[in-house]
């Protein structure tokens, strides 16, 4: 009785808040926005502006639209900058982190939450843990580490030398096979799917390889969405590893090959916009296609942590 | 809960066998699930103790040593030696402070801006979405990719400098003068960061219960009391959460120096994490690098957890 009356009253409340939004400083919040979202467009417009215009042109003038648009700045920047390697080595390094990533970072997430064996949360908040470690504490030690692993890239048997995986698109791979995020993302997805399912089928006598596969594996969609997307925008995306690990243009990545075009006192921003054109398509179609598990994504993995 | 009504079922249905009690028939699955659990995880677990966890010990070591990768034997022990330099290093001074003018400069106005969009998206109204989805965008790119941007914006011929042009000013050299430069990479990083934060800040607030504001509205509680003894508590835990991922990031910044000044000019951008990068792989003083690291690395946790205690305390 009392609830009724009580959900009444916040129906109507509900009712009075919704009858009161729209007029209070709702076109106020608009144009702030409109303008903010403006201003965080703007380089982006120029970049594409720019990567059209002609070299001749690129001088000077600040135009949003080119007089003469031209794809010679794609061209120069394919071509010139070996800037179709670069894209084939980041396409490759991406799609084997994705792959180890959603086999075991999702694998083990899914122990982690479905298969309590002792010292479970202890290993797990360790292993978590490491995500929290900067880059600039283990990037001596991993370039020391390619560089010493045994009976590669002329190493002996003690990881003497040679140069391991230096400069060879495993080595630019090696730090990324498993994210902790991406552990910690599988284990609060299945730490809310249903336990009756894998119990039931458990009763049916399925083992557990078959329980993963055939009953949480399709269920878990979303969560391989969101670890792929993080897994190949996080590799993509990467600057310093790279730099340190690979030496020849032949291993370089997208960002080294864009950061390639500074090299030489005079920049020439045309190709230099073509090339940052092509080297955020990937990734920007990719948030596209997904913009909402990959918001939602980032944000669900943020409140629950 | 339904183990238990459907294990009498599963257990008569196979009535053969020399019908085993229950109890230790469960215990038998369970460790059964549990070793499996154990070899889900291992392969996972393995791979971060290899390339996680044993590199930092490495590195530890590593900084009580001196160390080239250039020379034939391995790394020589020196205690403390590293350290101690480190504390007279004019240049690992410097590069701390310039790290630490970028967060204290980039951090506040990027939460507080971040804070105030999320709020404004946080209201349903037809395209919402796709300012969401502008202003993440930048987020989206990579800090190589918008760094080659705003390089090209702060060059002499750049936007900026059009804009000043326009309205009769003189052209500045932002990113080539040590005054500016600093202001002029945080700027870009401030634009950046802007998208993630209100995501993430956003999401506080869709986490914070309804009932709350409605109870404050009982209250006749006026938009400012709403906002300080409503959302900004409720929003805490998030707040924690993007001021302590905000204080890594930053302190680590290094592809956007890269690209923008190279550290320059006269050291004035050489952040920290810069000054490793150039001590190690281009005059190869591995132990001494390594040292600054996990001066680096203490100096994150220790202003992490102060700046943890400062968003948690003040609502107390």
């Amino acid at each position: 009785m009392t609830a009724s009356v009580e959900t009444r009253r916040v129906s109507a409340l509900r009712r009075m808040r919704r009858g009161h939004a729209p007029g209070e400083g709702r076109v106020g919040s608009i144009i702030v926005l409109v303008l903010v979202t403006v201003l965080v467009m703007v380089p982006f417009a120029w970049v594409v502006s720019l990567s059209f215009t002609p070299q001749s042109e690129a001088f000077g003038s600040v135009s949003l639209f080119p007089a003469n648009p031209t794809l010679e700045n794609y061209a120069s920047a394919f071509f010139d900058a070996d800037l179709a390697r670069a894209l084939l080595n980041s396409a490759v390094v991406g799609l084997v982190t994705v792959a180890t990533n959603c086999i075991l970072a999702v694998l083990a997430g899914y122990a982690f939450a479905m298969l309590p064996f002792p010292g479970n949360k202890a290993l797990f908040y360790t292993l978590i843990s490491t995500a929290a470690i900067p880059i600039s504490v283990t990037l001596i030690p991993l370039f020391l580490m390619a560089r010493g692993i045994p009976l590669v890239g002329g190493n002996d048997i003690l990881g003497q030398g040679g140069s391991g995986l230096l400069d060879t698109l495993a080595g630019v791979i090696l730090p990324y096979i498993v994210m902790p995020m991406n552990i910690f993302l599988a284990r609060q997805f299945f730490t809310s799917a249903p336990l009756e399912l894998g119990e039931a089928a458990r009763m049916d006598g399925a083992g557990e390889l078959r329980i993963f596969f055939s009953v949480y594996l399709p269920l878990a969609k979303p969560l391989i969405a969101v670890v792929a997307i993080f897994s190949f925008t996080g590799v993509w995306d990467d600057f310093l590893w790279p730099l340190v690990v690979t030496s020849s243009q032949e291993v370089q990545t997208v960002q080294l090959a864009l950061a390639r075009f500074l090299g030489s006192g005079n920049v020439q921003y045309g190709p230099l916009m073509a090339g940052t054109v092509i080297a955020t398509v990937p990734v920007l179609i990719v948030f596209l296609f997904n913009q909402r598990s990959f918001i939602s994504g980032l944000s669900d993995g943020g409140v629950k942590g | 809960m339904t183990s238990t009504t459907i294990a009498p079922v599963a257990a008569s249905s196979a009535p053969a066998g020399a019908t085993p009690p229950p109890p230790p028939r469960r215990r038998r699955r369970w460790s059964r699930s549990a070793i499996f659990g154990l070899v889900f995880v291992l392969p996972a677990a393995l791979y971060i103790v290899v390339f996680q966890l044993v590199p930092v010990i490495y590195g530890l070591v590593l900084s009580f040593t001196t160390y080239s990768p250039l020379s034939r034997s391995g790394p020589e022990f020196t205690g403390v030696d590293n350290y101690a330099e480190l504390l007279g290093d004019a240049d690992f001074g410097n590069a701390l402070l310039v790290t630490g003018r970028y967060v204290l400069q980039v951090l506040p106005i990027t939460v507080v801006l971040a804070l105030g969009l999320a709020l404004l998206v946080n209201r349903p109204f037809k395209g919402v979405g796709l300012f969401r989805s502008a202003l993440y965008v930048p987020h989206i790119v990579s800090l190589t990719a918008v760094s080659m941007v705003w390089l090209w914006m702060y060059s002499q011929t750049g936007l900026f400098n059009e804009v000043l042009g326009f309205f009769g000013a003189p052209a500045q050299s932002w990113l080539l003068d040590s005054d500016s430069a600093l202001n002029a990479v945080s700027a870009m990083r401030i634009w950046k960061a802007l998208g993630s934060n209100m995501v993430l800040l956003l999401a506080g607030l869709q986490s914070i219960p309804r009932d709350l504001y409605e109870a404050a509205r009982v209250d006749g509680a006026g938009r400012w009391a709403t906002f300080r003894y409503v959302t900004l508590p409720g929003l805490r835990p998030m707040l924690v959460y993007v001021v302590a991922m905000d204080i890594i990031y930053l302190a680590q910044g290094f592809a956007e120096i890269y690209v923008l000044t190279q550290g320059g000019p006269l050291a004035s951008t050489t952040t920290v994490n810069y000054l490793i990068y150039t001590e190690a792989f281009q005059y190869n003083q591995m132990g001494s690098a390594s040292a600054m690291a996990f001066v680096l690395f203490a100096l994150i946790i220790g202003f992490s957890v102060l700046a943890v205690r400062g968003v948690m305390g003040r609502q107390k």
